[in-house]
């Protein structure tokens, strides 16, 4: 034995050797090293599994150190017999098998281990991890027989699985918890992405999908959803994250947090112990990463060989390794104040590339289908180098934006050749462009016209007005005169509608990268607007999404200044009974209703209900045959009647009747905006028929319709529309009316203003005068309804959304309670 | 007795993304917890500077929630109003660890 001190690793993989190798770069020979392994094998580069399973890499590819390198370097390899335990005191480690060493220095690099999420079934045979050799081999094994797999986990380990397992023949459903894979690395654009290019390869992606349980006798079967989904695998990868391994060192008794203590030289608490790689943690930081274990190698080896340095933290950047999918982060990107981001989309080569500025600083990147850039950006961000002079030209990427000519864009624009590429999406060049712009057009508008440069996503926008800014100089006007939809786009709403029609686009994120949005998840005014729009365009299809709601429509109630909520049932037509109305006292007594006010509408208004007793509170109205009066919804509000001819003197139709009729057909259909009705039975219009959305002034020989009328900030009285014979064709006209409002007026336009935009000669024509068209508004109503009129409180008195309304915990000083 | 620093209130899965809950403090002021698109995690006093809104209720986009009143953007980030308006609410630090969200004893309890 050597008089050499001896130099004792826990851990055989890519911390533990290359901290070896680090050491042995810079004096082969001051220490005697042992190297223990729980794996029964060498080195290999574990961030190569990936490849492996999906069959472009063979183990003797991925091996790092071979025998032959440990026996060179006179280094004792200890594989397959985990060191169970450390005595500080003593200074030794002993393995599972007894083998017990003496050490002068240890350096633990015991990595992480997989998180196994605590479900039922978790320990049956056939569910795996993704962290070694062996449960690749287990993966492999079960791919072999084809069928099923699922993988637990939409993140960087867990796709690359996916990817491995698809490849060889399974049929692949990924389950995520979170709404967008990949949620560290990637925001919701860039994850959306993703998913639908995943999908296109045949794999099933379930977001926000929760595991319930893992089943199956004796051997896996499949997985069960919380919402009831079941999935048959004849694998499961659990892949939901890792853990720094510290149960060893936790043992010894060294200072462990989430990792390993470790100072800026890697020390532990026990100066004699040394931890590097994914055990550690540095400064408040764990990293499961291979980038910042180089750099704490060389911090421990110069810190082992006396010339200490010193890590400082890294800043990482992570690439999916699905071959064929290019996707980049790194830093931070979850935005905050005095960040501005900077986004490029293009959506027909599905390209998203979206920078992060701070103070003139690079502090994120995330790229999507185009990543050549990515360290570029990373160098910029580690750097932190100044920007402020390429700033304008920083997305298109390094080649456009150093050389300090071509830093300004215009500069940029101009330098570029006559048959350059401007629009990708209708393939117009520049030479096209301009000769478009000299053709006469002066405007964004013309050129698009004109050529259908930018006609399409849009991304090339910048381009084009700079063209435009070029060829025309102080002639160019600057910005459009079409007001775009908010902020966070320059396409107008209209625009925005015909997209989704033309493009068949089903989701938000979708609609924002196809129309090139500029922010990464828009904003309060255009998420609903776009919600809106979506189910609006596809009646059978859409799928809700609760956070572009506003609250009312999120609660079902209508929000009050102190946080209360109001309800209203619905009465049909604004007739009641007696057993409705215990019914309400009942429910104003029981949950304190600080006020009951008949609305103008003609319905009773329950004030100061707690968002924690709606449920309830609908539940006892429920079981009275009351629904949601919708009265805070851009929805059907209310049919507002008067007695009509069964009891007035002077009326000349079933006013009521008719009213409850609308209300029927008409009740749980969102709109633009709100909307009312009212039937008078007789031209005095004790209903106020006129100044409603749609009013019906009964007269003897039939029923006037009238539209575009409203209260408010600015009165409008009705036009009249029309006159008709029957009451079938005031429900016909009616349905064909709201449709036409639903399908064309902008997101909060009252029916007011949106006929005084289009004009009542254009209703006209659309309602009165084409038969063919009423008729089909009126079944394009109708079919929306069928998948509209259902009662939201009925859903939620049945425990849908529970949590919108209660809290998630209470704090009572010295506890917290509850935890729902 | 120990006093823990951080206090354990559920795991972040009870969070809906893109979304808001409450946390009422016995004897102060109820705390708005919030899940951003990214999974970040942040917590502000459930009260808009303007006319105290419950921001819990607001529509969360990127690191900012407009307030369902009268439709301020608060910065989820510093509490602040963002745009042409002023004002400020508390922040509270929170943070998640293996799943679970935690908050901070001393400011959660700030206002008792």
């Amino acid at each position: 034995m050597s008089d050499k001190p001896h130099l004792i690793v826990i851990g055989n993989g890519m911390a533990g050797c290359r901290a070896v190798e680090e050491i042995l770069a810079r004096d082969a020979g001051r220490y005697r090293i042992t190297i223990f392994g729980a794996e029964p094998r060498v080195n290999y580069n574990r961030i190569m599994l990936s490849p492996l399973l999906a069959g472009e890499k063979s183990f003797a590819e991925i091996v790092i150190n071979d025998e032959a390198w440990y026996s060179d370097n006179g280094i004792t390899l200890v594989a397959g017999d985990p060191v169970d335990s450390i005595n500080r005191i003593a200074q030794t480690v002993t393995a599972r098998s007894g083998r017990t060493e003496h050490y002068d220095r240890l350096i633990l690099a015991t990595g992480s281990d997989p998180f196994i999420i605590p479900v039922a079934g978790k320990d049956l045979p056939g569910v795996v991890t993704f962290r070694d050799l062996d449960d690749v081999d287990k993966m492999l094994e079960a791919a072999s027989a084809g069928g099923d797999a699922v993988v637990i986990g939409g993140g960087l380990l867990g796709l690359e699985a996916a990817h491995g397992l698809s490849l060889r023949g399974m049929k692949v459903t990924v389950i995520h918890l979170m709404p967008t894979l990949m949620e560290r690395q990637l925001d919701e654009a860039a994850g959306w992405l993703l998913k639908t290019e995943l999908e296109k390869r045949g794999q099933t992606i379930l977001t926000q999908a929760d595991t319930a349980e893992i089943y199956g006798v004796n051997r896996v079967e499949g997985v069960r959803l919380k919402d009831g989904r079941d999935i048959p695998a004849s694998i499961v990868v659990m892949a939901v994250g890792i853990r720094p391994s510290t149960g060893l060192a936790r043992a010894a008794g060294l200072e462990v947090e989430r990792g390993i203590l470790v100072d800026d030289h890697m020390l532990t608490s026990d100066p004699a112990v040394l931890a590097v790689g994914e055990c550690v943690q540095h400064d408040g930081n764990v990293y499961g990463l291979v980038a910042p274990l180089w750099e704490m190698c060389r911090a421990l080896a110069d810190c082992l060989t006396d010339s200490p340095t010193g890590y400082r933290g890294s800043v990482t950047s992570t690439k999916l390794k699905v071959s064929g999918i290019d996707v980049f982060s790194a830093g931070d990107f979850s935005g905050g104040d005095g960040c501005e981001d900077i986004v490029l989309r293009d959506a027909t080569r599905g390209i998203y590339k979206r920078v992060i500025v701070k103070e003139d600083r690079v502090i994120g990147a995330v790229l999507y289908g185009d990543t050549a850039d990515g360290n570029w950006y990373f160098d910029l961000l580690k750097k932190q180098e100044d920007i402020a002079s390429i700033r304008e030209a920083l997305i298109f990427g390094q080649a456009f934006a150093s050389g300090g000519a071509l830093a300004d864009p215009r500069a940029a624009v101009a330098a570029l050749s006559a048959d350059a590429e401007i629009c990708g999406c209708n393939g117009v060049s520049k030479g096209q462009v301009m000769a478009c712009i000299s053709g006469g057009a002066g405007t964004l508008d013309a050129v698009r016209s004109g050529c259908k440069a930018s006609a399409s996503c849009g991304s090339c926008t910048g381009l084009v007005e700079n063209l435009l800014a070029l060829s025309l100089g102080d002639d160019y006007a600057g910005e459009r005169a079409v007001k775009p939809m908010c902020a966070c786009t320059s396409f107008t709403h209209e625009e925005v509608r015909a997209a989704i029609r033309d493009k068949g686009l089903k989701e938000i994120p979708q609609v924002m990268q196809a129309q090139s949005w500029s922010t990464p998840d828009g904003c309060a005014s255009c998420r609903p607007a776009l919600n809106y729009y979506l189910l609006c365009a596809w009646p059978g299809e859409h799928v809700e999404d609760p956070q572009s709601r506003f609250v009312n429509e999120r609660m079902h109630a209508n929000i009050q200044k102190d946080g209360t909520y109001s309800v209203v049932p619905r009465m049909w037509g604004g007739v009641t009974t007696p057993n409705e109305l215990r019914a309400i006292a009942d429910a104003a007594d029981k949950y304190g209703a600080r006020m009951v006010k008949v609305t103008g509408g003609q319905r009773l208004d329950l004030f100061g209900i707690k968002k924690e007793d709606l449920p309830a509170i609908w539940a006892d109205l429920n079981a009275a045959g009351m629904v949601s009066g919708h009265a805070y919804g851009k929805a059907l509000r209310t049919v507002k009647t008067c007695v009509g001819s069964e009891w007035c003197r002077f009326g000349t139709q079933d006013s009521t009747g008719l009213g409850i009729q609308l209300e029927q057909m008409t009740w749980g259909s969102w709109m633009p905006h709100k909307f009312k009705i009212a039937v008078s039975g007789c031209p005095r219009n004790c209903a106020e028929a006129t100044i409603k959305d749609f009013g019906v002034i009964c007269v003897d020989s039939g029923y006037e319709l009238h539209i575009g009328g409203n209260g408010g900030i600015h009165l409008r009285g009705t036009d009249l529309l029309c006159k008709v014979a029957t009451e079938q064709e005031a429900l016909d006209y009616c349905a064909a009316f709201i449709q036409l409002y639903r399908e064309e007026a902008r997101y909060l336009d009252r029916t007011a203003p949106w006929v005084e935009r289009v004009g009542l000669d254009y209703v006209k024509q659309r309602i009165v005068m084409d038969e063919v068209g009423r008729e089909a508004l009126r079944s394009r109503f109708l079919h929306a309804q069928s998948f509209l009129q259902h009662d939201p409180w009925a859903e939620r008195a049945a425990g849908a959304e529970a949590h919108l309304h209660q809290h998630i915990a209470e704090i009572r000083p010295f506890a917290v309670v509850g935890g729902y | 007795m120990v006093i823990a620093e951080w206090l354990d209130v559920g795991p972040v899965d009870q969070l809906p993304v893109m979304g808001a809950r409450t946390l009422p403090v016995q004897g102060g002021e109820e705390i708005a917890i919030f899940h951003t698109a990214n999974g970040e995690v942040y917590a502000l006093v459930n009260q808009c500077p303007h006319k105290q809104g419950p921001l819990s209720q607001g529509i969360v986009h990127d690191t900012s929630v407009t307030c369902p009143l009268h439709n301020w953007r608060i910065s989820l980030i510093t509490g602040k109003a963002l745009g042409e308006d002023e004002g400020c609410v508390p922040v509270i630090p929170v943070k998640i660890e293996a799943g679970r969200i935690l908050i901070a004893r001393r400011e959660a309890l700030q206002s008792v």
